[in-house]
């Protein structure tokens, strides 16, 4: 299986990236870890005629604490995300999302900002993403702008980033350890059915779900039915409503009933650990 | 449209122009001739075309060798040392660790990377570690046997 040909370039800088872009316009795709453009090249669903490996990067990869938030660049690994002592501390809902990605060798290669970007409605981070109230930078002629995780993700593969604009960090805030990712996967590549993230504080629970819908969702309704109660019945009864006003997708790996079933499922299940925690 | 390309396999340095469109799986095996490591799904699922590069275990079908231009690129056929097999082989060989085999480079490198991140994993720890490998033979007991023998006779290798 090989892609169809493709000019390659390798910017050093964001700047270059950002030039490049703008100068191949809707050629040109960016290559971060590969781990779903290569997939997709393969098919030729994707056929760049320049792809730009912003792997190389050296300014796009960190995990560094700023003021209350932790910086993530785009280009760092799920494994780094895993690993990383400073979000297993202060930040552990990525960290333990981060070790849910595929295998092994896909957190080796996969990136945040490529799964970010690539918005597949059945990747993890879109969940705590959500749940953790992230905010994204995007790079691009006009400058940097921030946008919050509820206006990035946008459809089904589609996000508010610009054909001409770049990934370059996610900020998320420090958390309590009352937190939980709970999801099941597809067995094969290990791709969400439906995964639900939950950040529980004192005042509330913020409930983000991915694999379920076209987007992965913010779930309002279970969040305002278990506001600050915290006993099994009240989790049981806000849980039921985790596919509240979601239209399911269903394919061959799980029809629209069952993934609704697992959102609800999973959900209760992720309440139960990040309050126990 | 060919890219230079310099890397390290097996400790030998290589260069060669490549098409940026060449997988380092096709690259490794048509180009180096490194048949060792296997194509299996070509989708990024089975791990047979799993090596290390620059230490980390990646599935080779899904990385351009350009990628990995500048890297240090370890293949099944660089793991032994002058003839002396490294303890993950040597557990697949006491262990009965394959049957056909086609599965065995891609699993060999996987461990071998697994057990730089934990010394001692558990019979569970080295299921999920080698999550992204699949065994058409179903041999995964005696898999997990070998990835085992290796952790417990690691250190003792290390001092051969
Ligand atoms: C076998 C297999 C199993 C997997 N299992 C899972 C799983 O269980 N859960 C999960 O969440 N994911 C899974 N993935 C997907 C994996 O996490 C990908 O790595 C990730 O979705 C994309 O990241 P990447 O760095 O590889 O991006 P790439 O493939 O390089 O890029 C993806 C898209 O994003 C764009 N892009 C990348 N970075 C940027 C940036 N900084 N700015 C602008 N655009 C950018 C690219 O142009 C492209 O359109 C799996 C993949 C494989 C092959
Ligand atoms: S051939 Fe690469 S993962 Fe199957
Ligand atoms: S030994 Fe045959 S595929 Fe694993």
């Amino acid at each position: 299986m090989y892609p169809a040909n493709f000019d390659y370039v390798r910017p050093s800088s964001v700047d270059e990236a950002v030039a490049l872009l703008q100068k191949h316009g809707d050629d040109a795709k960016v290559l971060a870890g590969g781990h779903s453009l290569i997939p997709a090249m393969k098919l030729r669903l994707a056929q760049p005629h320049v792809v730009i490996d912003i792997g190389r990067i050296a300014t796009l990869s960190y995990i560094r604490e700023a003021g209350g938030t932790i910086a993530i660049g785009a280009t760092t690994t799920h494994s780094e995300v895993e690993t990383s002592k400073l979000l297993r501390e202060k930040c552990p809902l990525l960290s333990e999302t981060a070790s849910h990605i595929g295998d092994l060798q896909v957190r080796n290669k996969g990136t945040i900002g490529g799964s970010l970007v690539h918005a597949d409605p059945a990747s993890d981070y879109p969940a705590p993403i959500l749940a953790l109230e992230a905010e994204i930078d995007l790079v691009g002629p006009r400058g940097k702008r921030t946008v919050r995780a509820d206006q990035f993700f946008v459809d089904l593969l589609q996000t508010a980033i610009a054909a001409d604009e770049i990934l370059t960090e996610v900020r998320v805030p420090v958390t309590s350890p009352s937190v939980a990712y709970i999801k099941t996967e597809q067995k094969a590549s290990g791709f969400a059915l439906a995964g639900v993230a939950v950040v529980a504080s004192p005042s509330g629970v913020r409930v983000g779900v991915t694999g379920v819908a076209p987007k992965a969702y913010r779930a309002t309704a279970v969040e305002q039915t278990i506001g600050n109660q915290r006993t099994a019945h009240a989790i049981e009864l806000a849980a039921a409503h985790a596919a509240d006003g979601v239209e399911p997708l269903g394919d061959i790996h799980a029809s629209a009933q069952f993934r609704a079933h697992l959102a609800r499922v999973n959900t209760r299940r992720a309440l139960e650990r990040a309050l126990s925690r | 449209m060919t890219i230079p390309v310099r890397l390290r396999v097996n400790n030998a340095p290589r260069q060669h122009d490549i098409e940026p469109r060449v997988l380092l799986v096709h690259y490794l095996r048509d180009v180096c001739g490194l048949t060792g490591t296997h194509v299996g799904c070509e989708t990024g699922i089975c791990g047979a075309c799993t090596v290390l590069v620059d230490g980390k275990a990646v599935k080779s079908c899904t990385v351009f060798a350009v990628q990995a231009d500048g890297s240090e690129i370890t293949t099944i056929e660089g793991l032994a040392a002058n003839g002396v097999m490294h303890p993950v082989q040597q557990g697949f060989w006491e262990c009965h660790g394959l049957q056909c085999g086609y599965c065995t480079p891609g699993m060999i490198m996987a461990a071998v990377h697994l057990l730089t991140k934990q010394k001692a994993p558990t019979r569970g720890q080295i299921a999920s570690g080698l999550r992204g490998n699949l065994c058409r033979c179903t041999g995964y007991t005696h898999i997990i046997d070998a990835v085992s023998y290796a952790a417990s006779h690691a250190t003792e290798a290390a001092h051969v």
